[in-house]
């Protein structure tokens, strides 16, 4: 092994784990200089919160993600989860967040054992999971019509409150965060999921409870889905039936630019956390240059997204082959 | 598990009236269209090291993997400790003792070291979390005895593969196990890490841990091995003591051919030089690149074998890349007759007619889901092809003569690759590059992992071929291989030649050279 090599080694772990976060900062301080009212805290923590709807959801993802998985029936989830808050907030604030969880873990479950037992293609089934629950949720508002109130004070207040100008919503992305890092770092479950995306057949020759592992991994990016679909109601005051078609891949992609590889086995939260306020950034950013339509956003993101994979690409390439 | 006792505890004679540790009892296990076990018998007593050999197809890896519970025999049993016992997965059978180390390196390569050593029983801190830095410590440590010295935080993958078995040895010996299963573990090895395993070994045997030891390499087999079980054609030929074992004898089991046959032919299939006149059809002049090669050059004539020796990292491989245009040159070029071959480029070198037989069969040859007849014809399409439609009958025809001459066992042109032998996997890459007719042929070990059948067949091939008229290089990690084979022998020590030998080529020659004396 030889200088260069453990160099450019390096360099590539470190642009891998770190890159997100270094293009953040890079673009706060540019947000910073172009924009008076950017760098102002109710303007953060207004970035902070809109981000971390996604966040909580790009969580669960980067589990999937490296077990070498994919979950395309977030975004469905999400939906979901904000209309059966809503629905359940009728029958108080337990019901508005139980309800969410329970039907989302449900689908989330039933898909990582489907995936994990008869071995099919996780972006087939959930796939199959992203048009059912997407069916489930238009059949619950009469194919769309019907949008649910918030009818629990509480329940709308977790989404609406902002103790110390930080909406609850962050706080709670942070919990998520810390017990989330924790398990995948520091316990043997999260090591399972790191060795099942890097070889899933060495894993299971290893000992490693691959069925398992496979299966609480997608049940959490359900729970995850569900919980911040039912936060957004919460915010929103109700169940809107017309988001999170497409969210799935602004999920994937910010744990991608976050540094996880979709081949699995590598990858981490901060990551992915800084992949999310990244996206959020850009977002508020062409709000603030004005002129141009958010959907410009996407533009960025995805110009940004490939910028990171290529330059990730160059960085691994062995020096020899 | 109550009443489990120290591994150390049970050594030596005391353990073995026990009876064996181990034992498969008319073990049958059928797959689609093949008995891969056909009733066997086979046990394995504690303390003893218990070498399993046969050709390949005769059942070994069967056998290993209903012993540690990665198939489920179909008719029956397998006792452990006495008791009938039925595995439902590898990792029940590891718990229950049976360690396993597999031919290809089954860990995972972008975790680290440490991780890969630990996984499953990383040290635990406050609250039941990983303790990271008592995990540095102890995979440090562990590693450190068996001689390797490294960053236990890098990812597994960026190290040689030598490295990388020992760390699937240790991890599987650190887990207190009374049975270790070894597949092939010298075949990525090299001369001193073989040492070291086989200090591992002793070490283990005098625990009183029983091991199976699974190899091709003979030499190894008579130095560490106190009894062989023979496999052939999924049953049990021969079990008993190795000392005393004629060698011949031992090979003749594994075959089902009589001694003498076997003497008469002699232990590889090379005929012997070939006449080799005439201007070299392949120059190689001051090949480099940056930490691989410095300054390689090597030249062969039409009809001849020239061996290249040398030690593992020694630069064999990547001058046969190098070569066929695999392996981008800093400097130095190429000539095939005389014109130059363009460097760094496959198909340029495959224009002039040179082929690669590259190391690892699966991962840079066979194409597995694809059958017999598209592996062959993969690289020839464009010439069986008029105006970029594939005749199918010429096809056909040019895969008929190739499983033909090389003789191929295969159900069919139409079974999948992957389901062949590894001797026939090899045939059919050699099938797919012969098609391009081609003048060079550059093979790199080609009889690794393959049985003694097999490689005998693949030498007499290589052996023909070159009698044909084409020039071979060959590459072993073989030393009786590349002795008997080889017309000439070019020794490469640290990415240049350190020598060569030409009438008089032996095995002690060619180590003289590599350790730098001699010839250099």
């Amino acid at each position: 092994m030889t200088l260069t090599e453990t160099t450019r080694e390096r360099a590539g772990t470190l642009f891998r784990q770190h890159g997100a976060l270094v293009v953040l900062g890079v673009l706060v301080v540019a947000g910073t200089l172009a924009f008076d009212t950017f760098l102002t805290p109710a303007n953060l923590t207004n970035i902070a919160t809109a981000s971390s709807f996604l966040a909580i959801i790009a969580i669960g993802m980067t589990f999937v993600i490296i077990s070498g998985g994919i979950d395309l029936s977030v975004g469905s989830l999400f939906v979901l989860g904000g209309v059966l808050a809503a629905y359940g907030s009728q029958y108080g604030t337990l019901a508005a967040l139980a309800l969410p969880l329970a039907v989302c873990g449900l689908f989330g479950l039933v898909q990582g054992v489907i995936i994990a037992r008869t071995g099919m293609a996780p972006f087939i089934v959930t796939l199959a999971g992203l048009l059912a629950a997407r069916g489930l949720m238009l059949s619950l508002t009469g194919e769309g019509a019907t949008t649910y109130l918030v009818e629990d004070e509480t329940f709308a207040a977790i989404g609406q409150g902002s103790p110390a100008g930080i909406g609850y919503p962050v706080f709670v992305t942070v919990a998520v965060l810390a017990v989330a890092a924790v398990f995948l770092q520091r316990t043997g479950f999260g090591q399972n999921v790191y060795a099942i995306g890097g070889n899933e057949d060495a894993a299971a020759l290893m000992g490693v409870p691959v069925s398992r592992t496979k299966i609480i991994v997608y049940l959490v990016s359900g729970l995850l889905a569900g919980l911040s679909g039912a936060l957004n109601a919460a915010r929103l005051s109700s169940g809107v039936t017309i988001l999170g078609i497409g969210l799935e891949l602004d999920v994937i992609a910010a744990v991608v630019i976050g540094g996880t590889l979709l081949t699995g086995g590598a990858g981490g939260l901060t990551g992915t956390i800084a992949g999310a306020l990244l996206l959020g950034v850009i977002q508020n950013l062409i709000n603030q240059a004005g002129g141009l339509t958010s959907a410009f956003q996407q533009v960025v993101s995805g110009a940004f997204l490939a910028a990171v994979v290529i330059v990730h690409r160059f960085l691994s390439r062995r020096a020899a082959p | 598990m109550p009443g489990r006792d120290a591994p150390g505890s049970g050594a030596g004679t005391a353990g073995r009236t026990a009876g064996p540790v181990l034992e498969a009892r008319d073990a049958v296990k059928v797959f689609p269209g093949v008995t891969a076990l056909d009733g066997v018998s086979f046990s394995l007593d504690q303390g003893e090291v218990h070498a399993l050999v046969g050709e390949n197809g005769a059942g070994k890896s069967t056998l290993i993997k209903v012993l540690t519970g990665v198939y489920r025999l179909d008719g029956g049993e397998v006792r452990y400790r006495g008791e009938r016992a039925e595995f439902g997965s590898p990792l029940e059978a590891q718990r229950a003792g049976i360690a396993t180390i597999y031919q290809e390196v089954n860990l995972v390569p972008q975790m680290s070291v440490a991780r890969n050593l630990l996984l499953g029983r990383e040290p635990r801190g406050r609250l039941g979390l990983i303790d990271f830095a008592a995990m540095r410590e102890r995979a440090t440590a562990v590693l450190r005895e068996y001689g390797i010295d490294v960053d236990v935080r890098r990812p597994l993958g960026s190290l040689g593969l030598g490295v990388q078995q020992m760390v699937a040895l240790a991890r599987a010996i650190q887990a207190d196990a009374r049975v270790v299963i070894m597949d092939e573990p010298t075949s990525s090895l090299e001369p001193r890490e073989v040492e070291t395993l086989f200090a591992v070994i002793a070490g283990l045997k005098a625990r009183g841990t029983a091991i199976v030891y699974v190899s091709h390499r003979l030499e190894e087999l008579y130095r560490i091995c106190d009894r062989v079980t023979v496999l052939r054609d999924g049953r049990a030929v021969h079990t008993g003591p190795l000392a005393g074992l004629d060698r011949l004898r031992l090979i003749s089991l594994m075959l089902g051919r009589a001694v003498s046959e076997v003497r008469a032919e002699g232990l590889t299939k090379f005929a012997g030089h070939h006449d080799s006149a005439g201007e070299p059809v392949l120059r190689a002049e001051g090949l480099a690149r940056r930490n691989l090669l410095r300054g390689v050059s090597l030249a062969v004539r039409p009809g001849e074998i020239v061996g290249l020796g040398g030690l593992l990292g020694s630069g064999r491989s990547e001058t046969a890349k190098a070569i066929a245009g695999a392996l981008p040159l800093d400097e130095g070029r190429v000539s095939v007759n005389g014109r130059a071959v363009p460097g760094g480029s496959v198909p340029a070198a495959i224009e002039a007619g040179v082929v690669l037989l590259p190391e690892d069969r699966k991962a840079e040859g066979i194409v597995p889901t694809l059958s017999v007849r598209d592996n062959i014809a993969l690289a020839a399409l464009p010439r069986l092809s008029r105006a970029g439609i594939v005749s199918e009958a010429e096809v056909d025809r040019v895969v008929a003569a190739f499983v033909d001459r090389l003789r191929i066992k295969a159900a069919g042109p139409h079974q999948p690759a992957g389901e062949l032998s590894g001797g026939n996997q090899q045939k059919v890459l050699l099938a797919r590059w012969l098609a391009m007719n081609p003048k060079v042929l550059l093979l790199d070990e080609p009889t690794r992992g393959i049985d003694v059948g097999a490689k005998a067949e693949v030498q007499a091939l290589i052996d023909e071929l070159a009698g044909d008229g084409l020039a071979v290089v060959l590459i072993s990690s073989d030393l009786e291989e590349l002795v008997e084979g080889s017309d000439r022998v070019v020794v490469l020590r640290e990415g240049a030649v350190a020598g060569e030998l030409h009438d008089d080529i032996t095995e002690d020659g060619i180590m003289a050279v590599i350790a730098g004396g001699g010839h250099g």
